[in-house]
């Protein structure tokens, strides 16, 4: 099967597959305390895809400076003045105000990496809009979003469902993958397998996802 | 031959009847609908002008959110218009009756649309895109100069084909193929990196019962298309003659999988001895590209070359009808 490119820091639609369910099974092992990361198969015209599809993470909790900052809410003076603070969330943030994140991680054929899509929840089902997302983010990559609001965050349409989905754009992560892989010693096939956790491990950070250290140990 | 192409294309509209969702008429009598012509490579929000000229006296106050529908069916505002027609009426309408909303955009299933920046954000990804497919690459892209890319968008507004072939020659992105023509300069050069054309696929699916497509019952939600934007991919040494019929069949490996074989159904393209599409899963009722249904024998770099949409997408509506099993 062609299309092993690691050079190019992008992988195939079979590789993406592989590395996607070995993925999942390394966190569903690592991670008692999450939810499950599930393959979701591609359905077509009735013809439900052997190898094509995507993974979804519902419902989730993210490590967002609002949930951390929330933390500390027994002496944090600035809390009062704090514009996104009000009386709901001066209790425990893990009761009925946290915000609740879908994530799917789905492969793009044109630029041949995954791409991440995303979407918030309040804690009454209402989606969050970009700039409440954005208000949550992890420091770093709101600087990000402020220098190039359109090549990093943009809200498409999810490749499989028909709704809006905030997703951060794909057309640099063969760049970035090319240097993380040429670090490490993932060269030939077998390895592909590991991709995926690389990817995450960058992208997580932007969007507050902490991956467990363990996934990355052999199993 | 491809000039003449290239100049249907852009000349290319269809005749709209737009009239304004009777929630939002605040006048008596009720205003009479616009009639516009709407360019096949142009989108909707872009008649966003007259149509405010037209109605603005009758609606109700607030921001303006629009949207489009078709008989109810909330319009995807990236997708040009001339595909929009080709694949919702089965039968061509015409004029074509949409309803326009200036309120209320159905944000759980309509990406939000805030005008001409949208339309043309959308449109210069699109073109990155294909950019990245056919080089590798969008570098040719995200170097435009500010005033080109303003000119290229401006040319695109105004149906202004010479502006536009300017500018966007200098991208140099095409013709399709041509180095996947056997050459001997091609042998010596051929890399490990196939040739790609951008290609988007919307796929319906109509009921066997039916005979005649124009009889094909209205689409009324987006989760009865199958929409696949995917590259075709052919490699150098497979090269050579690749009809239309043969290019669908590898970018819909399921759809069209014998019951037979398999293996043979991903990329062997050039097989002489490939199945026909009546042996396979699904039968091909209907193919649309710009409003022509084409011959299935056509070699598809040509057929991708003449009938593209501006940003070298080429845009394919299929119906098809699924087989019944045989075992």
């Amino acid at each position: 099967m062609r299309g092993v490119c690691t050079r190019s820091g992008s992988l195939s639609a079979a590789d993406f597959y592989a590395s996607a369910i070995y993925f999942s099974q390394r966190w569903n092992e690592t991670n008692s305390d999450f939810p499950n990361w599930v393959w979701i198969p591609c359905s077509r015209l009735g013809a439900i895809s052997e190898d094509e599809g995507y993974l979804v993470l519902e419902k989730i909790k993210l490590q967002t400076e609002r949930n951390d900052s929330n933390l500390e809410l027994n002496n944090c003076d600035s809390c009062a003045n704090d514009e996104l603070t009000d009386e709901a969330t001066l209790v425990d943030v893990h009761s009925h105000d946290a915000h609740l994140y879908d994530l799917h991680i789905a492969y793009s054929f044109t630029y041949k990496v995954p791409v991440l899509y995303f979407r918030g929840y309040k804690s009454d089902g209402c989606h969050l809009s970009l700039d409440e997302i954005k208000e949550e983010l992890p420091s770093h990559s709101v600087e990000i979003l402020q220098k190039s609001k359109w090549t990093f965050m943009t809200q498409e349409e999810h490749p499989y469902l028909n709704t809006p989905w905030y997703t951060l754009h794909p057309c640099g992560t063969g760049d970035w993958m090319k240097l993380l892989l040429s670090s490490t010693s993932y060269g030939d096939k077998a390895s592909l397998i590991q991709y995926l956790p690389a990817w995450l491990s960058v992208i997580g950070q932007t969007v507050g996802l902490r991956v467990p250290l363990e996934l990355y140990s052999p199993s | 031959m491809e000039e003449e192409a290239t100049k249907y294309i852009w000349e290319g509209a269809i005749p709209l009847q737009i009239k304004l969702h009777e929630s939002e008429i605040t006048s008596f009598p009720p205003p009479p609908p616009l009639m516009i012509l709407g360019l096949r490579i142009g989108y909707l929000p872009l008649l966003v002008p007259p149509l405010k000229a037209h109605f603005s006296s009758t609606l109700p106050p607030g921001t303006d959110n629009v949207w489009f529908d078709y008989k109810g069916l909330p319009l995807k505002w990236y997708i040009p218009t001339g595909v929009l027609f080709d694949l919702l009426c089965a039968e061509p309408e015409r004029p074509w009756n949409l309803t326009v909303h200036f309120r209320g955009s159905p944000g759980d299933v309509l990406t939000p649309c805030e005008g001409e920046e949208s339309v043309k954000w959308s449109y210069i990804n699109s073109l990155k895109e294909a950019a990245y497919v056919i080089n590798g690459n969008c570098k040719n892209v995200m170097n435009m100069s500010q005033a080109d890319q303003y000119d290229l968008w401006q040319s695109l507004l105004k149906g202004n084909m010479e502006g536009y072939l300017k500018i966007s020659s200098k991208l140099k992105l095409g013709p399709f193929g041509e180095d996947s023509l056997p050459s001997e300069e091609s042998e010596i050069v051929a890399s490990s990196r196939p040739s790609r054309i951008p290609v988007r696929l919307y796929i319906r699916s109509v009921g066997e019962e039916i005979v005649d497509i124009e009889d094909a019952p209205i689409i009324d939600s987006w989760d009865k298309i199958s929409y696949i934007n995917r590259p075709f991919e052919i490699y150098k040494e497979e090269g050579g003659y690749v009809s239309l019929k043969q290019a669908l069949k590898s970018l819909l490996p399921e759809t069209f999988n014998t019951n037979s074989s398999q293996e043979e159904s991903s990329t062997n393209v050039k097989d002489p001895n490939a199945p026909d599409f009546e042996d396979d899963n699904a039968k091909l009722r209907l193919v649309r590209v710009q409003g022509i249904e084409p011959d299935m024998d056509i070699p598809f770099f040509w057929l991708a070359n003449c009938l593209r949409n501006p940003e070298f997408y080429l845009h394919i509506c299929v119906f098809i009808s699924k087989q019944p099993k045989l075992r």
